[in-house]
């Protein structure tokens, strides 16, 4: 192997996964594709780190990562957590690709439960780092059957469940992993990032990647396709609404974390996406306590 | 002698992955497709790199008879990638066709199975037009409302194939167009018609 072939001083391929391994992930990337929504198995590699990590969206950024490529990581919007600067630091090291926080910067962006504020566009990458790919595993653990139940395009179970939530709590009570049928057939798990961020998926004009490490699951969402969440008519699917902007940068119709302040119940509300955060403050955007940073 | 592959396997077959990617992903694009290799006539260039980014041990070709008539064909496929050569179309995960007009009928390709609807075949046809401004509409994933596209030569039925490959989704065959240093692709998703 050629010296230009490795990634220079750390004696591992480029991107870290061997070329054979590479060619079988990319296999199933293309027909992810072909079969939007559906669940292609593939052999997932034992990654250096831990399942739970983000292996299953690490192996598919390695297959689809170029020399070229600009990559940003978040965990949970935020691009300064262990898990997205562990992820980051891999790369930049067995890749030697730049990186950026910068949602628009950036051709494949790796999430863990989030989706940028900022419009994606049609040169971007989305990776999603999937913990359990099956949107029906809950209510029937058997891999054989919910197979079938994806043949046979059988999802009155997972109306069920949303029903009951209806007649427990009055509305439907699921806040995250709510599931979404795929260009009109596959139902899917669009991995815990919270139903705030499910309209986004919906004919968005970058390609979307989710990789399950554990589960050895891949699957796509192609640009500019329908991604409708579940609902009833009488019961229409409703995101969170937060009753504050953000305290830092003012922002509304964005997805807030609450950050404790003090040991008296202290508390404020900010943007989970750093970066759109940072950018609306150097824009000169203030929020009511911008003053503690 | 034996036509050398890739001179950067890891770079150029992450190139050629990323164009079959991006063409899968937006049917009705056309996606730059730049290869030097000089594989042994009729395989094209591009159904060369194609074969060697994808191909290998697990995922085995299938050759058209016009593919097949010179053997040195199959010795550079088998000796860049790996690859068997099947016998019979159904076992294939890719299919090389350099003679597109004689394309088989999809039927003879692996399908996938309701359940593991993956389990299908990509056919790779070696076309001499593609244009995206004319011809066939698409519409379906990946298309923002709806694009042309148009490839020559193909059989005269090719459109009536492409309606039941698609009729038949989630199961059926994927194709990808290719072109002298471009290629489009048409994945069983999209629905392809005349218009008007």
């Amino acid at each position: 192997m050629s010296a230009a072939v490795a990634a220079p001083g750390t004696g591992y391929n480029f991107a870290y996964l061997d070329e054979g391994t590479k060619r079988m992930i990319r296999r199933a990337i293309l027909k992810a594709i072909a079969i939007p929504g559906y669940q292609v198995p593939f052999a997932s590699r034992e990654m250096p780190m831990p399942y739970g990590w983000g292996t299953g969206g690490v192996q598919v950024t390695a297959a689809i990562l170029g020399a070229n490529d600009v990559l940003k990581v978040i965990d949970q919007g935020s691009d300064d957590t262990t898990n997205a600067v562990s992820i980051r630091a891999f790369f930049a090291r067995t890749a030697n690709v730049a990186v950026t926080t910068r949602t628009r910067e950036a051709t494949v962006i790796q999430t863990r439960h989030r989706i940028p504020e900022a419009p994606l566009h049609e040169g971007q990458v989305l990776v999603y780092q999937v913990p359990i790919p099956e949107p029906l595993r809950f209510l029937e653990p058997r891999e054989t059957e919910t197979r079938q139940l994806h043949a046979l395009a059988e999802y009155g179970l997972m109306h069920v469940k949303l029903y009951e939530d209806i007649a427990r709590h009055g509305h439907i009570a699921t806040t995250y992993a709510y599931p979404v049928e795929v260009a009109g057939r596959y139902v899917m798990d669009p991995s815990p990032t919270p139903k705030f961020d499910n309209p986004k998926m919906d004919d968005c004009p970058a390609l979307q990647l989710f990789g399950a490490g554990r589960e050895k699951r891949i699957y796509a969402v192609p640009p500019y396709t329908r991604v409708r969440s579940l609902d009833f008519e009488d019961h229409p699917f409703r995101v969170q609404r937060f009753d504050r902007p953000c305290a830092l940068c003012g922002a509304e119709g964005v997805y807030l974390d609450e950050v404790l302040l003090d040991d008296a119940g202290g508390r404020m509300f900010v943007c989970s996406d750093t970066d759109h955060c940072e950018e609306r403050r150097a824009d000169g955007h203030v929020g009511t306590e911008a003053a503690r940073v | 002698m034996l036509a050398r592959g890739f001179h950067d396997p890891v770079h150029e077959a992450q190139g050629v992955f990323r164009a079959v990617m991006d063409a899968l992903a937006r049917p009705g694009t056309i996606q730059a497709l730049a290869t030097d290799l000089a594989p042994p006539a009729p395989l094209t260039p591009e159904l060369a790199a194609i074969a060697l980014a994808l191909a290998d041990s697990d995922a085995p070709l299938w050759l058209d008879a016009a593919l097949g008539e010179n053997t040195a064909v199959p010795d550079f496929l088998r000796f860049h990638t790996g690859a068997r050569i099947a016998a019979v179309p159904s076992e294939a995960a890719f299919a090389l066709i350099a003679d597109p007009a004689a394309c088989p009928d999809f039927g003879a390709f692996a399908q996938g199975m309701p359940a593991y609807p993956d389990r299908s075949a990509t056919l790779v046809l070696a076309v001499s037009g593609l244009a995206d401004d004319e011809g066939w509409h698409l519409d379906g994933p990946g298309i923002k409302g709806s694009a042309r596209l148009t490839a020559a030569p193909l059989p005269a039925d090719f459109l009536g194939r492409l309606g039941r490959n698609h009729a038949a989704f989630p199961q059926g065959i994927d194709l990808i167009l290719a072109a002298p240093g471009r290629l489009a692709a048409l994945p069983r998703s999209t629905r392809v018609t005349t218009g008007g």
